[in-house]
């Protein structure tokens, strides 16, 4: 037991979850912990400049790293500043921990406690109720460890997810006989055991007969670090991979039997073969309605064999033949040990010669460059200037689109993008993130005009902080995704779309103290690209493209897989 | 609102603030329809069981439970399967008399139906029935000839048959 302020307990509590960096905005109702980071030497602070910034960083740091990442923000707008931020990592399944203060819950002054509607009050545990896996609000300084170990357990383990904890202004400046203890309180929660053995017999059953197999990988392969056995899988099996949005990295997409993502802005190749396999191993994948399109002709001729860790996704949106509910990793672990023994070896020649045709007819390589800076064209050269390691965040819109379709990711935690919310202004800010999490690796935000503008003041936070990152603004002067959806759905009657003059991004990039450049051909691009990799600053390249280029292939609201229009 | 059959299920959960709201607002998140929900501690310390009755189709219902059991707040979940359980609601109903020989008929009803008067006054009597929906169903339409002044329902509370429990184990 230490005598110490609830602040003090806080930072103490963290550090013991090896936290070494927060994002944060402080505020009047979170000033006590500010005040105790003062004497913390650990845990560095990074002045985001908005606190939605904090949170995507917070998220940006958490997926380059697979460690939880730390947000912070005072009560009222500080708070509900953070819940996109939220709202997104609890989407993506990303491990996030928010920390907001909150108005005293008791005090002298009456007036100023919790319930009584006092300044900067907003009750941010029931807004984020819906968005966070759990959120504590600790009403004792002695409650503090355990909110906090409890918050990373939750946060860390099973499908991990955003956890917040409000602290009242009271509890923080409290000072309390403190213990740390391993003890948590998270009620009902249990982590998953071993997958059942029966499941795992009958998919490999599946799996040891099938003519056309084929994998489809999400984002829970990342997050449960899978990848090897999904690759060992892939090749066992002589299946073909396609992946979701959120599954980009889990296989590397320029191994033979990768497909790319499916989608509505899916791969050809991935989508045309989704629907002519006979069995479909997906893992660790929620089926959202952006990867199967209209769910009566996604994979209507296959057997389905789903691995999850989160037994609610099973049969949630598609009805399945062999559910496993358990760790990605260990449930292909035991598949593959079990599908090994069944499998005849030296068949599947038919299918190999099948998908191998299907990528070179349907999703054929850019065979020499075209003189224009199309996004085809500057997303193939992005690739072969970036190394391997290097991390990509996105935006949201077209610029994303683009980035799955063209874009190759081949080590997972390198392609970081809002997937599940949807959020523009993403990208930047987990940038940002990822960087503080990996110094020595280049990270590049692919991003839109519309999307950067949304987050840009965070190059203050990337400047000062001196996290260099660099941005790619596919410039065109326009809400491209929905000005895409005007022209193709809404008979090009445009409304709201139009950026007119937007900023000249050279400039404002040089207003904060970062390096402007722009690029108007492949040539001007390529050198760009190089300055921005050696710079020690942030640096934007504004890349001016045509306002009226479409993202295809496409498959449009309501239609299946099959019914994808306009060539990769 | 008849898609489905009526499903009760029971959750253990913590005893604590916040929890029915996590509870309620998984329902409206998911878009899943709450018809009754009964709450109250059990002979567990600081545990609450809660009734829950929904109108939804078997899909449907695999959701809410699974949904239910992931939060955080709750212990067990459990599907009361047809036919083995008991169920009873309680309610309170204030009827109108409007002369002395209605007060007799009204009594006459309650004591068919094994209720109690608890409450009287010149012109009013207010009975207490305990039994399944169906029964104060059946009670009610009995009394609306007299006038049903003001009516309380609990909603259904319930437990699985035989000597099979959700206890949590201590």
């Amino acid at each position: 037991m230490t005598k110490m302020s609830g602040a003090q307990a806080l930072l103490e509590s963290l550090e013991r979850e090896n936290v070494d960096v927060i994002f944060g905005i402080l505020g009047g109702a979170i000033l006590p912990v500010y005040d105790a980071l003062c004497d913390n030497k650990k845990i560095r602070h990074i002045l985001a400049r908005h606190e939605q910034g904090a949170a995507h960083a917070a998220e940006g740091y958490a997926r380059a790293s697979g460690r939880a990442g730390v947000c912070m923000a005072t009560s009222g707008p500080g708070a509900t500043n953070l819940v996109t931020g939220i709202a997104n990592a609890y989407m993506d399944s990303s491990p996030i921990i928010a920390l907001t203060g909150q108005i005293p819950s008791t005090g002298v002054n009456t007036s100023y406690m919790i319930g009584r509607d006092a300044f900067q009050e907003a009750d941010i545990i029931g807004i984020t109720t819906a968005i966070t896996k759990y959120n504590y609000q600790p009403r004792t300084v002695a409650e503090i460890p355990v909110a906090v170990k409890s918050a990373f357990y939750l946060a860390t383990t099973g499908r991990p997810g955003p956890v917040l904890i409000d602290l009242p202004k009271n509890v923080q400046a409290g000072i309390a006989d403190v213990e740390f203890t391993d003890k948590i309180d998270v009620g009902g929660y249990k982590l998953v055991g071993e997958p059942d053995l029966a499941k795992i017999s009958e998919a490999a059953n599946l799996l040891a007969k099938a003519e056309q197999p084929i994998i489809l990988a999400g984002g829970g392969v990342i997050i449960a670090g899978a990848s090897d056995e999904l690759i060992q899988m892939s090749d066992l099996l002589m299946a073909p991979v396609a992946t979701s949005f959120m599954g980009k990295g889990a296989f590397p997409e320029t191994h033979p039997l990768s497909l790319g993502s499916i989608g509505m802005h899916g791969n050809p190749a991935a989508n045309k073969l989704m629907g002519e396999a006979d069995v479909l191993l997906a893992v660790g994948t929620r089926f959202s309605d952006r990867a199967t399109a209209n769910l009566d002709t996604f994979a209507s001729n296959a057997k389905k064999i789903h691995i999850d860790i989160d037994a609610a996704e099973i049969n949630k949106n598609i009805e399945v033949d062999v559910p496993i509910v358990g760790d990605a990793k260990v449930s292909l672990k035991m598949l593959h040990a079990a599908v090994s023994k069944k499998l005849q070896k030296g068949e599947g020649k038919a299918w190999t010669k099948r998908v191998k045709e299907a990528k070179e007819q349907l999703s054929p390589l850019l065979k020499e460059l075209p003189k224009d800076l199309v996004p085809k064209a500057l997303l193939t050269e992005l690739r072969k200037l970036l190394p391997e390691s290097a991390i990509v965040t996105t935006e949201v819109g077209q610029n994303q689109m683009w980035s799955a379709l063209y874009f190759k990711a081949l080590k997972p935690r390198t392609f970081i993008s809002s997937g599940g919310l949807g959020t523009m202004g993403f990208g930047f800010p987990a940038a940002i993130g990822a960087k503080v999490a990996c110094p020595n690796r280049p990270v590049v935000d692919i991003a839109g005009d519309g999307s950067f503008i949304m987050t840009e003041q965070e190059l203050a936070c990337s400047v000062t902080e001196d996290i260099p990152v660099t941005v790619i603004v596919l410039n065109n002067s326009v809400l491209g995704m929905v000005a895409q959806w005007q022209r193709m759905l809404y008979k090009r009657r445009y409304m709201a779309v139009n950026l007119g003059k937007t900023p000249d991004f050279v400039k404002l990039a040089e207003a904060y103290g970062a390096l402007g450049l722009r690029a108007t051909s492949i040539e001007e691009f390529h050198k760009a690209v190089k300055t921005a990799l050696n710079s020690k600053v942030t640096t934007v390249i504004d890349v001016p493209i045509g306002s009226e280029t479409d993202v295809v292939p496409f498959v449009p609201p309501g239609c299946g897989l099959p019914q994808q229009r306009g060539d990769y | 609102m008849e898609t489905g059959k009526t499903k009760v299920i029971s959750v253990l959960v913590d005893n604590k603030p916040g929890v029915l709201h996590g509870i309620a607002n998984l329902f409206r998140r998911r878009n899943f329809n709450i018809e009754s929900i009964t709450v109250g501690p059990t002979e567990q310390k600081n545990i609450a069981r809660m009734t829950i009755t929904v109108n939804e189709d078997e899909k449907t219902i695999e959701q809410v439970v699974k949904q239910l059991a992931k939060l955080i707040d709750v212990l067990k979940v459990d599907e009361l399967s047809q036919g083995n359980f008991v169920m009873r609601e309680l309610a309170l109903i204030k009827v109108n008399v409007p002369s002395s020989k209605e007060r007799s008929d009204i009594i006459n009803c309650v004591d068919v139906f094994r209720g109690r008067i608890i409450d009287v006054s010149t012109d009013s009597l207010t009975v207490e029935i305990t039994g399944t929906p169906d029964k104060i169903d059946a009670f009610l339409n009995l009394m609306k000839t007299f006038g049903v002044i003001e009516l309380a329902r609990t909603g259904i509370t319930a437990l699985g048959r035989g000597a099979k429990s959700i206890r949590i184990d201590e």
